[in-house]
C-alpha cells in the first residue's frame, strides 16, 4: 500500500485520453493446482490448451445466447468507450469495453466466423497463441463484471457476459484466478468465503450479542441454525467482523428484534456472496446456490431474506429461482423447485432484501426512529452496481434506488444526491467488484476507484458529505481501503442499516 | 452484362436470405440460461415491447450513451430505410399510393444518408477511442455504403439513368425473366455494391440489425422471483441430482 498514490483528480466532465499499454502486466495471482483442482479445473495450463479452450468457447456459444449475439452484433460504434470506471481510472485503451470484448472477439472470428476464417486482418480476426492467452488472463482480470458498458450499448452487448466466457475458458484450460478460487473452495469445504468454522461464527456472534447489549442493554439475539425459525437470513460473511460490515448486520438484527421476528443464520450457507458467478462457471454458481437451498429446507423457514450485499443480491434476485427454485412461480410438474416453494410464504417475496423488508415495516409504522442519531452525517448514495443493474427492489423498476434511499430519508435528516451521471443505472463500480477485491490488484483497485472518488469529492466539496451509504460488501471493503488513499476517512463509508441501526428506537414496546 | 447483374442479383438475394435466416435460427435456438435483463427493466412482456420499440426506432441507449454517435447514426438508419422504401417502386406495379407519396422524402433522405455515414466516418478517424477499436472492415463497410449513396445520388442530379427500363428489367428478373439493364456506369456500380451488400450481410456486422432482437439484457423481462425462468440444458443438471 505504501508505494500506491493516487491518481490526481480532473475537472468533471472528463474525456480520457489513450496511453496504450497503461496496465500490461501478468494479472492477477494464478489459482494453484491445489485450488483449481478442488474445483474440478485442471491443475497447471494444459499442454493443448489451445484446443481446448477453442473447444470450450464453441461449448459456451450453444449455451448462452448472450455469448453468442453478443460476438456477432457488436458494430464499433464506440458508445461504451468512455463508460469503464477502469478505463476512465487507468486509460488504457485495452479496458474500453469494446476493446476488452475484442481480446476474445477476435479468437472467435478466426474460429468460428467465415469471415475471420479466410479474411482474418480484414475483420481484426487473430489466431489464440500464449500472448493471447495471458491478455485474456490480464485484461479479463480487470473487469468487475459491472454492466454499466451495457446500459449505453445500442445492442445492449453485456461485458460482464464475455469477461465470464473468458475467464471459463482460463479456468478450464488451467488458468483460473487465485483468489475466486479459493475463496469458493473455502465456500464448499467450510460454509463461507472466509472459511470461518461454525464453532468461530457461534463464538464471534456470542460476542457480538455481548457488545450489542453492552451498547443497548438489551438482548439482541444473533441466532444460528434454529430450526423453525420463519427467516432465514443470508448475509456476506464480512458482515460477521468486517469494518463497517458489522455495524450494517447489527442493524438487520435490531429490526428483527424490534418486530419480533424469529430468524436464524445457517452454519451451512453463513455466505451470500456467489463467487461462482465471478468466475463465470454455470456449474459454481449453480452449487453455491443450492447450499441455501438446502439450509432453508433442513430449518423449515418461511422466509428468505438476503443482506447488503450487490453481487449476492444479483444472484438471489436473478439467479435463485432458476438455479435452486428459491422464488415462486415454478410449475406444478417442476417437484425440483415445488418442494421449496411449497415451504415458502408467498405473501411475501422470495427471496427478500434486507432493504425490501425493512422499508415494509417502516411503511407499516412498525419502526420507530431517532432521526437526529444521523445529524452529524451528510449522507449520499452510492448505488452498488449489481445491485443498480442486475436487480430490483420492489415491485416497481427502479426499487433498488428508490428503497434504499427512503430507508434513508426515514432514519436521518441530511440527504444529498451525487452527480446524475453517476448514480442509479449509470452508477461507478467501487473498483473491487467482480472477483477483483484482492491485494495482488491494489493498483487498479486504487485506479477503478478514480472515477467515483472524483465525483464523491465533489459532493464533499459542494454539499460537505461525510458518510457514502453502500449495500454491498465488496463496495465496502474496497472503499474502506482505498478511501485513505485518496484521503478521505475510512469511516466515511458505511451500510444503510449501520444508519438504520443508529436511529432505530428500541425497548419501548 | 444485364444477364450477370441478373445472376448476381439472385446469388446476392439467395445469399442473404439463406444466411439470414440461419443465423437467426441459430440465434432463437441458442438458449439463455439465466435472466440477464438491464435493469431497471419492464416487468411485462408489454414493457419489453415497448423498451425494444424505442430501442429500435429511437436507439434509446444509443441516445444516454453519446449525442454525436446517435444524431449521425439515427439520420444514416433513418435515411436508409425511407430510401429503401422509396426503392420498392421498382419492384411493384402499379406503384403502391404510400411508396409514390414518400418519393419526394426519399430523395432527401438519400442526401441526409451520406451526411449520417460521412459524419459517423468523421468520428471514426478522428475520434481517437473510435480510431483504436476501428478494424479495415469498420472503414470498408462506411465507404461502401457512402459510394451506394453516392452513385444513387448521381443517377438522380448528374447523369439521368432511364429508370423505366430499370424498372423493367427487375419487373422481369421477379418473373425470372431476363431483359435489358441500361449501361450506365453509376447504376451498375450502385448495383454491384448494393448485391455486395446483401450478399455480406449475414456474415458481417451488419448481424447487428437481428441481433439486437435477440439481445438478452433487453428483450427478457424482469420477473425473475414470479416466474421460474429454466433452459432446457439447465433442467437436466436438475434431474441428474
Amino acid at each position: 500500500m505504501a508505494d500506491i498514490t493516487a491518481p490526481a483528480y480532473r475537472t468533471i466532465p472528463i474525456v480520457p485520453a489513450l496511453k496504450p499499454g497503461a496496465m500490461e502486466g501478468k494479472g492477477p495471482f494464478i489459482a494453484s493446482d491445489k485450488h483449481q483442482e478442488a474445483l474440478g479445473f485442471p491443475g497447471q495450463l494444459v499442454d493443448d490448451w489451445h484446443d481446448r479452450a477453442i473447444a470450450k468457447m464453441g461449448d459456451l456459444l450453444g449455451k448462452f445466447r448472450s455469448l453468442r449475439v453478443f460476438l456477432d452484433a457488436c458494430v464499433h460504434c464506440g458508445a461504451c468507450s468512455d463508460k469503464c470506471h477502469y478505463f476512465i481510472g487507468t486509460q488504457d485503451p485495452k479496458n474500453m469495453p469494446v476493446a476488452r470484448q475484442d481480446l476474445l472477439r477476435s479468437v472467435y472470428r478466426r474460429y468460428f466466423t467465415f469471415a475471420g476464417k479466410y479474411f482474418p486482418k480484414l475483420v481484426g480476426a487473430r489466431d489464440l497463441t500464449r500472448e493471447v492467452l495471458d491478455e485474456w488472463y490480464n485484461y479479463y482480470h480487470q473487469c468487475s463484471e459491472c454492466r454499466r458498458c451495457s446500459v449505453f450499448c445500442p445492442y445492449g452487448i453485456d461485458t460482464a457476459e464475455i469477461t465470464m466466457a473468458a475467464r471459463e475458458i482460463l479456468a478450464t484450460v488451467g488458468m483460473g484466478q487465485k483468489y475466486s478460487n479459493e475463496i469458493i473452495g473455502k465456500v464448499h469445504k467450510i460454509g463461507n468465503n472466509l472459511g470461518l468454522p461454525e464453532p468461530a461464527l457461534v463464538d464471534t456472534l456470542e460476542g457480538l450479542e455481548e457488545d450489542v447489549k453492552e451498547d443497548t442493554g438489551l438482548d439482541i439475539k444473533f441466532p444460528v441454525d434454529v430450526k423453525g425459525a420463519e427467516v432465514l437470513l443470508i448475509t456476506p460473511s464480512a458482515d460477521f467482523f468486517a469494518e463497517p460490515h458489522i455495524d450494517g448486520l447489527i442493524g438487520y438484527a435490531k429490526v428483527f428484534h424490534a418486530t419480533g421476528t424469529s430468524w436464524t443464520l445457517s452454519s451451512m450457507a453463513s455466505e451470500g456472496a456467489n463467487f461462482g458467478m465471478f468466475i463465470g462457471s454455470y456449474e459454481q454458481l449453480r452449487k453455491i446456490a443450492l447450499r441455501i437451498r438446502e439450509a432453508a429446507l433442513e430449518l423449515g423457514v418461511k422466509r428468505i431474506v438476503v443482506g447488503e450485499c450487490g453481487h449476492a443480491w444479483r444472484v438471489a434476485y436473478s439467479f435463485w429461482n432458476t438455479l435452486s427454485g428459491v422464488g415462486d412461480g415454478a410449475d406444478e410438474t417442476d417437484r425440483f423447485a415445488q418442494m421449496l416453494q411449497k415451504q415458502l410464504d408467498h405473501r411475501y417475496k422470495q427471496p427478500t432484501h434486507i432493504c425490501e423488508f425493512t422499508w415494509d415495516l417502516i411503511q407499516r409504522d412498525a419502526l420507530k426512529f431517532d432521526k437526529s442519531k444521523n445529524d452529524k452525517f451528510v449522507i449520499t448514495m452510492h448505488d452498488s452496481c449489481n445491485v443498480a443493474r442486475g436487480s430490483r427492489m420492489g415491485d416497481l423498476p427502479g426499487g433498488q434506488f428508490e428503497i434504499p434511499r427512503n430507508i434513508i430519508k426515514a432514519v436521518a435528516n441530511n440527504f444529498v444526491e451525487m452527480d446524475a451521471n453517476t448514480t442509479r443505472e449509470r452508477t461507478f463500480c467501487c473498483g473491487g467488484g467482480g472477483g477483483l477485491l484482492t491485494d495482488d490488484l491494489m493498483d487498479l483497485r486504487v485506479k477503478g476507484a478514480l472515477p467515483r472518488m472524483e465525483v464523491l469529492n465533489q459532493a464533499v466539496q459542494e454539499h460537505g458529505v461525510n458518510y457514502m451509504a453502500a449495500i454491498c460488501a465488496i463496495c465496502k471493503t474496497q472503499f474502506s481501503k482505498v478511501m485513505p488513499v485518496y484521503g478521505f476517512d475510512r469511516r466515511m463509508v458505511g451500510g444503510v442499516h449501520q444508519l438504520v441501526s443508529n436511529a432505530i428506537i428500541l425497548g419501548d414496546k | 452484362m444485364s444477364v450477370i447483374f441478373a445472376i448476381l442479383f439472385y446469388l446476392a438475394t439467395l445469399l442473404f436470405v439463406v444466411g439470414l435466416l440461419s443465423r437467426i435460427t441459430l440465434y432463437a435456438r441458442t438458449p439463455a440460461p439465466l435472466k440477464i435483463p438491464t435493469t431497471p427493466a419492464p416487468t411485462t412482456r408489454t414493457g419489453v415491447v415497448f423498451r425494444m420499440t424505442r430501442e429500435v426506432v429511437f436507439f434509446e441507449s444509443l441516445f444516454k450513451a453519446n449525442l454525436w454517435t446517435w444524431s449521425m447514426g439515427w439520420l444514416f438508419h433513418a435515411s436508409l430505410l425511407l430510401v429503401t422504401l422509396r426503392h420498392l417502386r421498382y419492384f411493384t406495379d402499379p406503384v403502391w399510393g404510400w411508396v409514390a407519396f414518400i418519393q419526394p422524402f426519399g430523395i432527401y433522405a438519400g442526401i441526409t444518408m451520406l451526411l449520417g455515414l460521412c459524419g459517423l466516418w468523421v468520428r471514426r478517424l478522428f475520434v481517437e477511442r473510435i480510431r483504436y477499436i476501428s478494424t479495415p472492415s469498420d472503414h470498408l463497410w462506411l465507404a461502401l455504403l457512402i459510394v451506394i449513396a453516392i452513385s444513387g445520388l448521381m443517377m438522380q442530379f448528374v447523369s439521368h439513368t432511364d429508370v423505366v427500363a430499370v424498372k423493367s428489367y427487375f419487373l422481369g428478373l421477379l418473373h425470372l425473366q431476363i431483359g435489358t439493364l441500361p449501361a450506365d456506369a453509376p447504376l451498375m456500380l450502385h448495383l454491384f455494391l448494393v448485391f455486395a451488400l446483401l450478399a455480406l450481410f449475414p456474415l458481417s456486422k451488419l448481424l447487428h440489425a437481428p441481433g439486437v432482437f435477440f439481445s438478452p439484457t433487453r428483450n427478457q423481462t424482469d420477473d425473475c422471483r414470479e416466474h421460474r425462468h429454466l433452459s432446457a440444458w439447465a433442467g437436466k443438471l436438475e434431474s441428474e441430482k
